[in-house]
């Protein structure tokens, strides 16, 4: 049995370098695509200020994009050295899109990239706007294979277990793709990545005209940011939505743990608002219901039922108790009696092996264990569902919160008096942390609702992670912590210095801060430079 | 087009080798860049010289890194588990190193205070030097077996210690990955800048090159005298279903020369090992990097499958539980992930290359300080 401090610190290691990293991804896979309007309108109409928008918003989209990449590898290092056991159940199904990703995807954006920021002056117009679109279309092919991984640890569709290799083997690389929860995920995810670069460069922009600098470039900004964020935005929600109602079908447990679902109502399911939910016992104290509306979301019909946690627990209890047998009969199969007759049983319990795993939580023997062991386990088979239901709500509303500033910034830029409403202005640049709320929160959702499995009934964390010690995880946790927070001051720190200088940081004399001495200036900031050389 | 499964798995051995050969002819060729410029750039745009040189292309040359990893999730999945878990606080020593890297390339040149770049230009040092020796001690403790076992539901244990990797073969290892990926860099320096740092890179390629040469002439004698290879005994069928538990494999003495003797065409590896830098060394001196490029990636070419050819068909020998070994024929994937990621890999590697080489031909010059003078800043 892995010690339990040991696993619990291995997730805390694995949550919060994951949601650190997601917090450049989403950035750049949004602003790849801004970048490439704003350089498309510069190719087709040959205006210089939209060659300065691609580069000032790619220098910013860079200092992001190298925290991503950095924060990156340890995602791709963390599976075997964290989670070895994970590595092997699962690496032969898990594995194989991770490594597409490489092949088709951050290949391609990766050796893009350089030529983004490096080949302004050897190449021409159209090859770098080339250039531009290979990289966005990079990153966000890397997110659908990153998804369609993550898809299955939620819904693990096209894979059987085999006794005698001892993990989960892939039988549809098909049924992989088309996962249903994949690939929702993926528009989901995407869409909201758009959203973040979008009210990213809109609160920036929203900084400039606040500060009445470089209005033609930040109306400009504004206006490619503003069309392109309400279609993001309007693609989110709609697209939750349809997530939602996947999460009803396949992952019955995240979708009641996440609206409090404790009790299975008669169709259609009144939806929790507010309320303070105990997973001890098992009720939802100062619950305030919307009737109906739970029913219609997650089911789409008046007259199907969303199963409620208690019964849940008692359909998870009768599944490990068929799960002891598997494991069982496993034991036996893999203990030299591979009969015909053991198979037969083995087979017969197979799809509740994971369930009986379970049990390694609380005895190194899942066919011995006890009933005390049998009720842990089920009672400890639903997430908590504090956390989850109220990450929810912080992440809807932080999106309805973004919907109405696209709406009225989008309005407000249509009729070009933009500038004039000053305190909208104000709602951008203040809102800008909003959309890295409604991600982060998103992303805790659907991983924290997927406990207590790895991979969705078949491969439970508590057996997933690596043979270490608490030692080790207490060393590189907090190696982690500090070097993460330092990396963070830093690239805040340039984001903030770069934001504030604005396209002047590009030196071409147009700009703010360039303008009034323009000649003498110039000189000024290059003079100690010469003399250094 | 079905292949067969026993195919397969040998196919997958050469596929890993052939994305780590890319990651060191590549990448490696950027790590040694950076682990030389501290010392061949003395004045700040010198060293934005130097960094600019690669700065173009080790974002992308990095993923075959990334895919090597992936790839051995995909194919090696046990193998992926049990190294990374087992090697845990060197396997984060080289992921730490490695942070310094997108960073550093990036961040340097944004701020002018001179201890800032300097600070980064160290640190774009170490994420050079920190991954290339723990990638050689990995290999030097691969070759003298790792202390591991798996109990009967295939969970790896790793029984040895951080500091027990870094003994004096493995780190004579590191070093021959440390000065050949220098060497490698110093070439490349030597053909894309001008003077006076192309001369000093010339100087350096000698003497990485001389070290290289030394070093692992010294590892294979070391290796042929001294280390105890792994020999498998008995094992089921090749195409077998994969289940690392149901051989037999002793350690003794000169099992690692059984391949060169049953195969002698093998030593064409070695050879083309020696021969590579050998002939890379000279070309450099005779102020022919464009071709010592080529030919130093030869030679790590040919280091590498000696030590693929070595220890084939063992990927991680066990030293506490020989029977525990991982090998290419029963710590593979299935059938059929092994055939997709195989298409994939025929597909999108030519297409990499492909791409990889317009990149370098368009930005293909001497890069010269007058230039980064004049792109100040947009250049790294």
């Amino acid at each position: 049995m892995l010690d339990s401090t040991m696993i619990e610190l291995s997730r805390w290691q694995f949550a919060s370098t994951a949601m650190y990293h997601f917090i450049f991804v989403p950035l750049t896979l949004g602003m790849v695509w801004i970048l490439f309007i704003m350089e498309s309108v510069y190719v087709m109409t040959g205006r210089q200020i939209y060659q300065d928008m691609t580069k000032f918003w790619g220098k910013l989209f860079g200092i992001n994009f190298a925290l991503g990449v950095t924060t990156g590898l340890t995602m791709e290092f963390q599976f075997g050295t964290n989670w070895s056991y994970y590595s092997h159940y699962v690496g032969d199904v898990f594995g194989a899109p991770l490594a597409i990703e490489g092949l088709m995807a951050f290949f391609l954006e990766s050796t893009f990239i350089g030529l983004f920021f490096l080949g302004w002056e050897r190449l021409t117009k159209v090859q770098h706007l080339t250039v531009t679109f290979l990289m966005a279309l990079g990153s966000n092919l890397s997110a659908l294979w990153i998804l369609i991984a993550n898809g299955w640890m939620q819904n693990p569709v096209g894979a059987e277990f085999s006794y005698e290799t001892m993990r989960m083997e892939m039988t549809s690389f098909t049924a992989l793709l088309l996962n249903p929860v994949a690939q929702v995920k993926f528009v989901h995810t995407v869409a909201a990545g758009y959203v973040t670069a979008s009210m990213f460069v809109l609160g920036i922009s929203s900084y400039y005209m606040l500060k009445g600098r470089d209005l033609a470039f930040a109306r400009r900004s504004f206006s490619v940011a503003a069309g392109f964020g309400l279609a993001s935005i309007l693609s989110v929600i709609l697209l939750g939505d349809e997530s939602g109602y996947e999460v009803g079908d396949v992952q019955k447990t995240k979708l009641a743990a996440m609206e409090a679902e404790w009790e299975t109502e008669p169709a259609p399911a009144a939806f929790t608002l507010f309320g303070f939910p105990d997973n001890e016992a098992e009720e939802t104290h100062g619950a305030v219901k919307v009737p109906y509306l739970l029913g219609l979301i997650a089911t789409r019909s008046l007259d199907t039922q969303v199963t409620g946690l208690k019964d849940l627990m008692v359909e998870h209890e009768r599944r490990i108790r068929s799960g002891m047998i598997a494991y069982d009969y496993l034991e036996r199969l893999r203990g030299g009696h591979d009969t015909e007759a053991n198979r037969a049983v083995f087979e017969d319990h197979k799809q509740d092996l994971g369930y009986g795993l379970l049990l390694k939580a609380y005895t190194a023997d899942p066919s011995q264990a006890t009933e005390a062991q049998i009720k842990q386990a089920a009672k400890a088979s639903i997430p908590q569902v504090a956390p989850l239901f109220w990450s929810f709500r912080v992440m809807v509303a932080a999106g309805a919160w973004m919907l109405l500033l696209m709406v009225l910034g989008f309005y407000y830029n249509a009729k070009r008096v933009i500038e004039k409403k000053r305190w909208l202005l104000r709602l951008f640049l203040f809102s800008i942390p909003v959309p890295w709320i409604a991600v982060e929160t998103g992303w805790f959702v659907a991983e924290f609702g997927r406990q207590p499995w790895a991979i969705g009934e078949v491969l439970p964390t508590a057996i997933a992670a690596s043979s270490l010690t608490v030692t080790d995880l207490v060393v590189s946790l907090s190696a982690f912590g500090v070097v993460y927070s330092i990396l963070f001051a830093i690239g805040i720190y340039l984001m903030f210095k770069f934001a504030r200088l604005g396209p002047s940081s590009l030196h071409t004399g147009r700009y703010q801060h360039e303008q009034p001495l323009t000649a003498g200036t110039a000189t000024l900031a290059t003079q100690p430079q010469r003399r250094a050389d | 087009m079905i292949i067969d499964y026993e195919t397969l798995k040998l196919l997958w051995w050469v596929l890993v080798g052939i994305l780590f050969i890319g990651f060191a002819v590549t990448d490696g060729m950027d790590m040694g860049v950076g682990i030389l410029l501290p010392f061949l750039g003395k004045k700040d745009i010198e060293r934005r010289v130097i960094i600019n040189t690669v700065g173009p292309h080790w974002d992308g040359n990095q993923v075959w890194l990334i895919t090597a990893g992936g790839a051995i999730f995909a194919a090696w999945p046990l193998v992926y588990g049990a190294a990374f878990s087992g090697f845990y606080f060197a396997m984060l020593l080289a992921l730490f190193g490695l942070f310094f890297r997108p960073v550093g390339f990036d961040y340097r040149s944004k701020i002018e205070d001179p201890r800032w770049r300097n600070g980064w230009d160290w640190g774009l040092f170490i994420g050079g030097l920190v991954p290339a020796l723990i990638f050689g001690v990995a290999f030097g403790n691969l070759l003298q077996g790792v202390p591991f076992h798996l109990d009967t539901l295939l969970r790896p244990y790793y029984t040895g210690s951080f500091f027990a990797l870094l003994n004096p073969f493995a780190l004579l290892a590191g070093l021959v990955n440390v000065a050949m990926l220098a060497m490698h860099g110093a070439i490349w320096l030597q053909l894309r800048t001008a003077e006076p740092i192309s001369t000093r890179a010339k100087g350096a390629a000698k003497t990485w090159g001389l070290v290289t040469i030394v070093a692992f002439g010294l590892a294979g004698v070391w290796l042929v005298f001294d280390i105890e290879g792994y020999r498998v005994i008995s094992m089921p069928a090749l195409d077998a279903q994969p289940n690392p538990l149901t051989k037999q494999v002793v350690r003794e003495a000169g099992a690692w020369l059984g391949n060169y003797q049953a195969y002698p065409l093998t030593l064409a590896f070695p050879v083309l090992g020696f021969l590579g830098l050998g002939l890379a060394l000279i070309l450099s001196s005779l102020d022919r990097p464009g071709l010592g490029l080529i030919l130093s990636g030869l030679g790590i070419t040919g280091v590498i499958m000696t030590a693929g050819a070595t220890m084939f068909p063992f990927i991680m020998p066990s030293s506490t539980n020989p029977n525990s070994s991982l090998i290419v024929w029963d710590a593979v994937s299935s059938h059929l992930t092994l055939t997709i990621m195989f298409w994939a890999a025929v597909v999108f590697v030519p297409i990499i290359i492909g791409y990889t080489t317009w990149t370098y031909a368009k930005m293909w010059r001497r890069v010269t300080v007058e230039e980064i003078k004049a792109q100040e800043h947009l250049a790294y």
